[in-house]
């Protein structure tokens, strides 16, 4: 019993230190940051309207493929909240349609990034030597090379001469998969290096030593024992990364590599606004905007958590 | 020294190599390969004319057959013809090399000069006003969709205010030249700021806390004198570094702005050759831009060495 009072007086000062709990000091430290629960709030707020589309299709009587070719490019009505579209196709659900695949998008290809770049770090790091300089050089190139072109490339493949079906190479799941993949393959090199160096430092700590002699594998201590502890870089890594796949995603989807038409992404809302830019060049506004405000808030919520998440920062 | 560089040099040629071979392989999965196209053209071709096609253009023997033979003729300089513009690819590749970095060095110029006093005002007070407005600004340059920060800029320059052309090369001479590359490079610049301000603001903090600043400030040093000739010579090293390593990010830039501004450099050609089906010339562009950014990446390493005298080559 005495052994555990050292343990338990030390328990009890953290406790008792402002903010009592690691939650509730996370979100005391996350509250310091008003521009970053902002960013959160947009973001939830923005994903709840496109969850809720089929309900703004119900009020506003129209759905978002419906086309009106005596009403092109209209400007704000009752019937269209911000009017419509080359095609007289109502601009606010087309938006908010284009929410769904670009937010939806965005977030299943940061997930795969972070997976990867997670398992490429976990393993340099804790593996080191060799396997480290292979996997770090293989980052380094990544992150060198030109990498837009390079999409391009593999966005144009077909995938029939890969041997996919074609009913399956020409539907638009396949277009959405393959995006996510696409960017997700390119994108979990930032992970890899935060992930690597934080299982550096993690790997000489005291409790990973007391596992390995206790006889505990490479896969039970990288599962059991760092992992845990370096969720604090994967997360802030992945809100980060958030933004930056919603721009590539855009970016392809404007070329006409990415999401194809009729399904509306806002990159490609952007490739019919521009061949109207001098009727219409309100119609290029709006899925800008919600591209912008979308990356700004996940970059400025990745910024806030990366201070809430350190302990460190209670200090100053 | 040597060694080192000479082991870089090497490494960047394996990534050349390795992406060779990728970008070969891939190329020969696009759709509507030349076959491909003379059979949507000749309704009457039959199964057996088209393996005779293939035979007579060697597409029938295996990948790396083929690969090694079209990478033997590239190093003997054969680089092959462009199907689009019916020239050799080096001829069309070449001038639009030049274009792009002309068009990349001037946005390159403009953002480092825009973010270098912006950086010291800044790193002076930071979390001061200053800083916070500038932090918020390299914010939203560093999100902004690049291409949506052209369409902008055409909307105000071309559309309302119709001061600059929308697009195109112009017919030649200075004057024509720099009135269509006006808008190209304000776009590339815009796109690029908020990464040089975050890298070189980050950079200068952190060179203003070391303790030779300390040092210069006692022995009374003006503080202009401890900013530029203590402070902002060191933070450079690391923010020349990040750049250069950051040119394959501006060469992704300069294909979006090319794109939409009909600016016609690399990134535009490789962009319209894939969609043209040209597929020799957006192979070779492609290896052309990726050597670029290499290339780049080593001269990063030779101006880090020069910079820094204290860093130590294995």
């Amino acid at each position: 019993m005495s052994a555990n009072r050292p343990l338990l007086a030390a328990e009890a000062r953290l406790a008792s230190a402002p903010g009592g709990s690691p939650s509730q000091a996370f979100l005391r430290r996350f509250r310091r940051h008003p521009l970053a629960v902002v960013s959160l709030l947009v973001l939830l707020l923005l994903a709840a309207a496109s969850a809720a589309v089929p309900l703004v299709e119900q009020a506003l009587g129209v759905t978002a493929e419906q086309i009106d070719l005596l009403a092109r490019a209209a400007p704000p009505s009752a019937a269209h909240p911000l009017g419509t579209d080359e095609l007289g196709r109502d601009l606010l659900l087309r938006l908010l349609h284009g929410g769904r695949v670009s937010l939806g998008v965005g977030l299943a290809a940061a997930l795969v990034a972070a997976s990867i770049g997670t398992g490429v770090g976990l393993v340099a790091g804790y593996l080191g030597r060799r396997v480290d300089a292979l996997l770090m050089r293989l980052a380094d190139s990544v992150i060198a090379l030109p990498l837009l072109p390079l999409l391009i490339v593999l966005a144009a493949v077909d995938l029939t001469k890969l041997g996919v079906p074609a009913e399956l190479a020409g539907s638009g799941q396949a277009d959405l998969w393959r995006i996510v993949l696409l960017v997700a393959l390119v994108g979990w090199t930032t992970t890899a290096r935060l992930v690597r160096g934080t299982v550096l430092s993690l790997k000489a700590r005291e409790y990973v030593r007391a596992a390995e002699a206790l006889g505990a594998g490479p896969a039970r201590i990288l599962w059991r024992h760092i992992l845990p502890n370096a969720l604090s870089p994967v997360i802030v890594a992945t809100t980060l990364s958030v933004g930056n796949v919603i721009l590539i995603e855009s970016v392809l989807s404007f070329l006409g590599f990415g999401i194809q038409p009729p399904l509306p992404s806002w990159g490609n809302m952007l490739t019919g606004a521009q061949e109207t830019l001098w009727s219409a060049p309100m119609l290029a506004i709006w899925p800008g905007l919600a591209i912008f405000v979308t990356v700004i808030a996940a970059n400025f919520l990745g910024d806030g958590l990366q201070d809430a998440l350190d302990p460190r920062t209670d200090r100053r | 020294m040597t060694a080192f560089l000479l082991r870089r040099l090497l490494e960047s040629l394996l990534v050349l190599f390795v992406m060779s071979f990728v970008v070969y392989g891939l190329i020969g999965l696009m759709p509507g390969d030349p076959i491909d196209l003379m059979i949507t053209s000749d309704p009457n071709l039959t199964q057996q004319d088209v393996a005779r096609l293939k035979a007579l253009y060697g597409l029938d023997r295996p990948l790396l057959e083929r690969y090694w033979n079209w990478l033997t003729a590239i190093l003997g300089g054969d680089l092959g013809y462009s199907r689009l513009f019916a020239r050799p690819v080096e001829a069309i590749l070449l001038p639009r090399l030049a274009n792009t970095l002309l068009l990349m060095g001037l946005a390159f110029a403009a953002a480092a000069l825009i973010a270098l006093p912006a950086a010291m005002l800044a790193a002076r007070r930071p979390g001061g006003p200053a800083d916070g407005a500038i932090n918020l600004a390299a914010f939203a340059g560093i999100s902004m969709p690049p291409f949506w920060l052209a369409i902008l800029l055409i909307v105000l320059f071309a559309v309302t205010l119709g001061w600059l052309p929308a697009g195109g090369m112009g017919e030649g001479g200075l004057a024509s030249t720099a009135r269509h590359l006006a808008l190209p490079v304000l776009a590339l610049t815009l796109a690029s700021v908020g990464g040089h301000l975050r890298y070189l603001r980050a950079s200068l903090i952190e060179a203003l806390r070391a303790d030779y600043i300390r040092t210069a400030r006692a022995k009374g040093l003006s503080e202009s004198q401890v900013v530029w000739r203590h402070a902002l010579r060191n933070a450079l090293i690391p923010y020349v570094t990040i750049l250069a390593l950051d040119f394959g990010t501006l060469f992704s830039g300069a294909l979006v702005t090319e794109t939409i501004f009909g600016w016609l450099g690399m990134g535009k050609t490789i962009y319209d050759a894939i969609l043209g089906n040209d597929y020799n010339l957006a192979l070779v562009g492609l290896l052309l831009a990726t050597a670029t950014v290499l290339l780049a990446n080593l001269l990063a390493d030779l101006a880090y060495a020069w910079l820094d005298p204290r860093v130590s080559y294995r």
